[in-house]
């Protein structure tokens, strides 16, 4: 049935009313030939707010971020051309991490396609590889149906950018409009239940589990499910890991916590991945930053199952034994029921055995740095952040060392404070994603940690950041290193740092200040912890915040590309 | 392993590149791709003849589920199928050859399509190994142009992709 029949509106006003009708709180943009009659319609009406940003990447992160920090849809609306090809990376960086987007472009007109006319590119064609779908709208009949389609395959089955590009004819084309309330499209069935059969052997395995491991990635933070992991894992009281995408999936201060696994991950975590018998991944992808060299994995035998709502996920690096295709939080509802239901509980001996084993890994304390270093060592800022800020902030982060650091010192004890590029890994994220993380929670304490290097690379967007009034706290480690490809270079290429020495770096406290936010210099060690409570007491200044760390630190542990995810380098052994 | 997998997919502009993208993109063979729409002109039936491995295949078949425009996939390879391919084939044809293709055409239940003073056009229907084989019984010299079409394929018997 159709909600709305009104008399006949341009293509202009049908995208509006759409995302009203979508309950669209932000749209976040920068205008262009293609879309004035969009912006026209945005400029006649207040229940959509646009966010002005200083550039198209911005603009499609900070939807991002809007949709992480709070699980609704992030929508981005750009111009053709230049427009869109800005977008891109940000509309690749939500792809790679599965991040429900609907991004509107402006096209140019109908009988201009294809003509090589002024701003035109081929949306469709540029964005299909990173998108989960796209749409070129020919007819302003099909167009409120199809910006429908885009909102519903965005936020089902396995979540994804969308984009809608539009002609800028169609918008001003008329037709009565219509908003389906339901959608349903024979290709597209996500499947929400797991296969009764496969939950059941999957329980049965975990029963039997001498030295079992729970590990959870980006999957069960999308699907709103550390409620019910964290009941199953406290259940069985088995090891949990979480991935850098699922930081947050479970308390990271709980005991049954192993910390992060992965390239970066802990020794226990890493360890206990490598050793166990019985592995549970869930809404994770045994990615190689993950598992490291599967063929090392495949080494020790254990049974695996895999629960994902993407079955192409699933066997794809690592062959699973019992497959369970399913929308996470349901398939776990599942498992604990049957588990509850059973008489048999896990094996508490070998349970009990395991857990000395991952104690004795927990003893290498694979974290531990100098920390009575004279220079500002990043460790101790991220430590201090975690404690100034109570623990509950949403933080967001760049790529590079202090985004590994972020991950493995702020214990994220729940879902959706953890914000970064994890797949595409894209530096200048984290300010424009801590901007759309704000506007999602008005009130909220935001920090982007970043580095010179990426902080630069969505700078801008300070800007941005005064018009709205968003008092984000940004924490760079400033290492003058793109520290990162440093750190690389001084393991694998003989310490020859090309081209990876941050030269010519901006005084980042005027910068700020010229931006009309306020900066703050810190360049010991203890004044790393006034700095911060200082600046968050500031509940309404952005205040950046440039600490010179270390440049000579590096993150471990780490798994170097191509090994195993055992063949960890720890600190101590350099 | 050779597969052949017949794909049902909206009759859309852009679904085709959508399928052929991925192949690229992710690295996966394409032998041979042919299309068209079927007796309900909102879908098209795509066969795709590829090789790899099953690991492989079977990650195919799952990335091709996984387009929104695809509407059933199936390995057609894992039964029985038939398969048919048309090839057309320009060769040298001079009088004093003529009776000697002609017999090669009839021998590979061709059909001998269009003449001109020199040439044969032969129609050619059979699975790939078929027009292979007649490819390589005619002298190389002799053939002037093919143009094949590409596999179909279709299950045997009570088998059927349809939605
Ligand atoms: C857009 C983009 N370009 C290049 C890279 C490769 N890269 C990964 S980490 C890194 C260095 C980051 O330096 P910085 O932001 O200073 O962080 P640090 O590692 O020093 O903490 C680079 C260049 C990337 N991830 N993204």
């Amino acid at each position: 049935m159709d909600r709305v029949r009104t008399a006949e509106l341009t293509g202009a006003e049908i995208v509006i009313r759409c995302l009203q009708e979508e309950g669209v709180e932000y749209v976040f943009g920068y205008p262009g030939g293609a879309v004035l009659y969009l912006y026209d319609e945005l400029f006649k009406q207040d229940k959509v707010k646009h966010v002005l940003v200083r550039h198209e990447q911005g603009a499609a992160h900070a939807a991002d971020g809007y949709s992480r920090a709070s699980n609704k849809v992030g929508v981005c609306l750009v111009t053709s051309g230049p427009g869109v090809t800005n977008a891109v990376t940000g509309i690749a960086t939500a792809y790679m991490d599965s991040i429900p987007m609907v991004i509107i472009s402006g096209q140019v007109p109908t009988a201009a396609i294809g003509l090589d006319a002024f701003q035109e590119v081929d949306a469709v064609g540029i964005t299909r590889p990173c998108v989960k779908h796209n749409f070129l709208v020919k007819d302003v009949r099909l167009l409120a149906a199809t910006i429908k389609k885009a909102f519903y395959l965005a936020t089902t089955g396995r979540p994804g950018p969308v984009l809608v590009d539009i002609p800028k004819d169609v918008t001003t084309h008329k037709t009565e409009f219509h908003y389906p309330e339901e959608i349903s499209l024979r290709s597209y069935n996500p499947v929400r239940k797991g296969h009764s059969g496969q939950v059941k052997k999957a329980v049965q395995l975990l029963l039997e589990a001498k030295r079992p491991m729970i590990y959870t990635g980006g999957g069960v933070v999308l699907s709103n499910a550390s409620a019910q992991l964290t009941a199953l894992v406290r259940q069985l009281g088995f090891p949990c890991t979480n991935t850098l995408m699922g930081l947050g999936g479970y308390p990271a201060t709980d005991k049954q916590f192993l910390g992060m696994l992965g390239m970066h991950g802990t020794y226990e975590a890493n360890m206990a991945m490598q050793n166990c018998d019985v592995l549970l991944a869930i809404g994770a992808r045994f990615d190689d930053r993950v598992i490291g060299n599967p063929q090392h994995f495949a080494q020790n035998p254990r049974k695996i199952v895999h629960i994902d709502i993407d079955p192409s996920s699933i066997s794809k690096r690592v062959k699973v034994d019992v497959p369970i295709v399913g929308h996470v939080p349901d398939v776990l509802d599942d498992l604990i029921k049957l588990l509850r239901a059973g008489a048999q509980q896990p094996d508490a001996q070998a349970l009990a055995a395991w857990w000395t084993q991952i104690d004795e890994w927990r003893g290498r304390d694979c974290l531990k740095y100098d920390r009575t270093s004279k220079i500002i060592k990043p460790q101790f800022v991220i430590e201090k952040l975690w404690e100034v800020t109570g623990g509950d902030a949403i933080v967001t982060s760049d790529v590079g060392q202090h985004q590994m650091w972020a991950a493995q010192f702020y214990k994220f004890d729940k879902p959706r404070r953890w914000i970064n590029s994890g797949g595409l890994g894209t530096m200048g994220f984290g300010l424009p994603a801590a901007m759309g993380a704000r506007m999602a929670n008005p009130g909220a304490t935001v920090a982007c940690v970043t580095g010179e290097s990426s902080i630069q690379m969505c700078l801008q967007e300070l800007s941005t950041c005064k018009q709205y009034r968003l008092p984000i706290k940004i924490i760079n480690l400033n290492n003058r290193y793109m520290g990162m490809v440093r750190q690389w270079q001084e393991f694998f290429h003989g310490n020859r740092y090309s081209e990876s020495y941050m030269d010519a770096l901006p005084d980042f406290v005027k910068l700020a200040e010229g931006y009309g936010h306020r900066g703050v210099l810190v360049d010991k060690p203890a004044d790393v912890e006034p700095a911060l409570r200082d600046a968050f007491k500031r509940k309404d200044e952005l205040v950046f915040l440039d600490f010179l760390t270390d440049q000579t630190e590096n993150v471990f542990p780490m798994v170097p590309g191509g090994k195993g995810i055992s063949e960890m380098i720890l600190a101590e052994e350099l | 392993m050779r597969h052949i997998i017949s794909i049902l997919l909206e009759n859309e502009a852009g679904a085709l590149s959508r399928v052929s993208g991925l192949f690229s993109a992710r690295g996966y063979n394409i032998e041979s791709l042919t299309v068209a729409p079927t007796e309900d002109a909102s879908m098209s039936r795509m066969t795709i003849v590829t090789t790899g491995s099953e690991d492989v295949v079977e990650q195919i078949t799952k990335q091709l589920n996984k387009l929104i425009e695809v509407v059933k996939v199936v390995d057609l390879s894992e039964a029985e199928h038939i398969e048919r391919e048309l090839m057309l084939i320009k060769v040298r044809a001079s009088v004093k050859e003529r009776e000697d293709m002609k017999r090669m055409a009839d021998i590979f239940r061709g059909r001998v399509i269009d003449v001109s003073d020199n040439t044969y056009t032969i129609e050619l229907t059979g699975d790939c190994r078929k027009l292979d084989a007649f490819i390589q019984t005619l002298d190389a010299g002799a053939i002037i142009e093919t143009v094949r079409t590409g596999a179909s394929g279709i299950g045997r018997g009570n088998r059927v992709l349809r939605v």
